[in-house]
């Protein structure tokens, strides 16, 4: 394993302060953009647009959730989608048994994905490197499984919800403009708090054992923990992503969760930069975008995609973030 | 729960453990020797599929498709090699991932435009396609009898060249320390080809060989990839025998358990619940026990790696 990994590349090409206000522009910018969209899209009478945005935002959120643990604790999870898929299940389940307000679905959201994620997170973070990648693929996957062979929940034809979650008893999320503008709440709410943990001492020690775990221990402080509990908090906001993911197709499928969805919302988080928080939202943007323009061209949109993805990988380094602010790496 | 049916569901078992092994072989000597992760390696076994059926409609013989098969599998593979995975080795897990993850997406996309969606199926050969009386009242397929013995065979081969040949010899001491064998000469970079290029035709060859008996289509090779991972955890990276041996336990627990975690669930609770609990459970269960081996033995069973 080589240490000169596209992290590192991004952030030694700038100091911290450029850096930090670089991230805020990008994120202000980005917030500005979605916030205008709707009236904007009313004006054009494109609804498509506003689907659209929704499914750019739910899906931002779980990169955002996502770079937490990749782009600052070197944590390479293939198995994150199974939060999505778990979020979007409780929900859904929920739903099916006549529960729909949020103060009881949004607690056992949290609660399912903060445990799966505790109890195989507790494993998954016993090993290292190509274990690790390993270990999550294979708990992702059985999640996926597990929701296939829920017969009672529609296994693998999915489960639709007939309506959305209700919040103190009134449904108006099922306004478009009510419900796009909770999710852009969310969205913020998430990226607020990735980056008031990514400050802290805390966020501090998680960047410290991605450089040097043994330093860390010399000090005194044993990295596993820290990482568990990111992992958790990784996994409970993806599973927020989730239940949106839910709401705003009225419908949960396995398909949520399976592992080439993990593998997205890797090419999100890299596409924007690792290391970059502001970037993962503009790498969920990218990514949907170019899946949408190149479906347009053709049905076999990955035959395009996938060389590309490759082309990105040998040859393109730090991401979008980096290529936007012009500053790129030196070494 | 008779003993037939459990007579039936362990030779499937068997079946699907001697698949997994030959897939988890050639992956699990290219983590070991290499420290690359190659998520592509699963299309191998979808492209041994659907060039054999390829190959078929040219020779109209399952023994031509076999070696049109196997030949174009290793080409595939040792294109893509000298292409992409050879400017990945000094990458970190990250960059493999990600550049292995455009192949799958690429070559399951090029599977599906070429032969369209529709899964295809590939005839078995004449001499194979009979059953015979395994035991009273139970008749079995031949040629699944003969998939456990040429997987067994291959297996018997692997084991002999890995433990008795010069290359072999390299190929365990690639993978218990590379920079090591490096440093006394070897050619890591030509052993690696070699191994990879083997794998890759292991890999293939179990594509073919499922293809009479399951379905042929895209990302058939996806699943059982991600399978062959749980068999190279259990096992411990690097090392064949491990990958045997987590091959069948795999395969026995999976199928055994989805043949049987019904009944057995219905032995505690209502049987409509075990009806909803029983393939919950089934789905499970190998992963349980990924976990369990994790737990008690974080490098897996037998580990490869000296350190």
């Amino acid at each position: 394993m080589t240490a000169s990994s596209s992290a590192e590349a991004a952030t030694a090409a700038l100091s911290p302060a450029p850096r930090r206000s670089r991230e805020t522009l990008i994120a202000a910018i980005a917030f500005l953009l979605f916030a205008a969209l709707p009236p904007v899209a009313s004006a054009m009478n494109d609804t498509f647009l506003v689907f659209f945005a929704i499914r750019v935002m739910v899906f931002a959120i779980a990169a955002v959730s996502l770079s937490l643990i990749l782009g600052f604790g070197a944590l390479v999870s293939f198995g994150h989608a199974a939060y999505l898929g778990l979020g979007a299940y409780s929900v859904a389940i929920l739903a099916e048994h006549g529960y729909w307000d949020v103060t009881i679905s949004l607690p056992v959201t949290l609660l399912v994905c903060g445990l799966f994620a505790a109890v195989t997170g507790a494993i998954s973070l016993k090993t290292r490197g190509v274990y690790f990648i390993m270990i999550t693929l294979a708990f992702g996957q059985m999640a996926y499984y597990t929701a296939t062979s829920l017969s009672a929940y529609g296994g693998d034809d999915g489960l639709t919800m007939w309506g959305r979650t209700e919040i103190f008893g009134s449904s108006v999320l099922g306004d478009r403009t009510t419900f796009y503008y909770v999710v852009l709440g969310v969205l913020l709410l998430s990226y607020v708090v990735a980056r008031m943990i990514v400050a802290s001492r805390f966020g501090r020690v998680l960047q410290g054992a991605k450089q040097s775990e043994m330093r860390l221990r010399a000090i005194g402080i044993d990295p596993y923990w820290y990482r568990l509990v990111a992992y958790v908090i990784a996994g409970m906001m993806a599973g927020l992503a989730g239940a949106l993911l839910a709401n705003a197709a009225e419908f949960v499928s396995p398909a949520y969760m399976s592992w080439h969805r993990s593998g997205e919302l890797i090419v999100m988080v890299v596409l924007g930069g690792l290391g970059s928080l502001a970037g993962s939202i503009v790498g969920a943007a990218t990514f949907l975008v170019l899946e949408e323009v190149l479906a347009h061209f053709t049905e076999h949109w990955r035959l395009i995609f996938g060389p590309l993805l490759v082309l990105v990988v040998l040859f393109g380094k730090g991401g979008l973030t980096a290529m936007l602010g012009g500053g790129r790496k030196n070494g | 729960m008779s003993a037939t049916l459990l007579a039936v569901q362990t030779l499937n078992g068997l079946q699907l453990g001697i698949l997994l092994f030959l897939i988890a072989a050639g992956l699990t000597l290219v983590f070991g020797v290499m420290d690359f992760i190659n998520l592509a390696h699963g299309v191998q076994y979808m492209l041994g599929a659907y060039l054999a059926v390829a190959g078929y409609g040219i020779t109209g013989t399952f023994w031509g498709a076999l070696l049109l098969g196997l030949l174009g599998a290793l080409i595939v593979g040792l294109v893509l090699e000298l292409l992409v995975f050879r400017h990945l080795y000094d990458r970190d897990h990250l960059d493999q991932v990600l550049a292995t993850f455009g192949i799958i997406l690429f070559l399951n996309e090029a599977v599906r435009a070429i032969w369209g969606s529709t899964p295809l199926t590939l005839p078995m050969p004449d001499i194979l396609s009979g059953s015979f009386e395994l035991m009273d009242g139970l008749r079995y397929p031949v040629y699944r009898i003969a998939l456990i013995a040429a997987g067994l065979l291959v297996a018997a081969v692997l084991y002999v060249l890995v433990t008795h040949t010069r290359a072999g010899m390299l190929v365990r001491a690639g993978a218990t320390n590379a920079p090591m064998v490096a440093a006394l000469g070897v050619d890591i970079r030509r052993l690696f080809m070699l191994v990879f290029g083997f794998g890759t035709m292991l890999a293939g060859f179990a594509g073919i060989l499922a293809a009479p008996i399951l379905v042929v289509e895209p990302g058939m090779g996806d699943n059982l990839l991600i399978l062959a991972f749980v068999v190279i955890v259990i096992g411990g990276i690097g090392s064949i025998r491990g990958a045997f041996i987590a091959a069948l336990i795999v395969g026995l627990v999976d199928t055994l358990g989805r043949g049987f975690a019904t009944d057995i669930a219905r032995l505690v609770m209502s049987p409509s619940a075990a009806n909803g609990v029983g393939p919950a459970i089934a789905s499970m269960l190998i992963y349980v026990l990924m976990a369990a081996v994790l737990f008690f033995r974080p490098t897996g069973l037998f580990p490869a790696r000296g350190g």
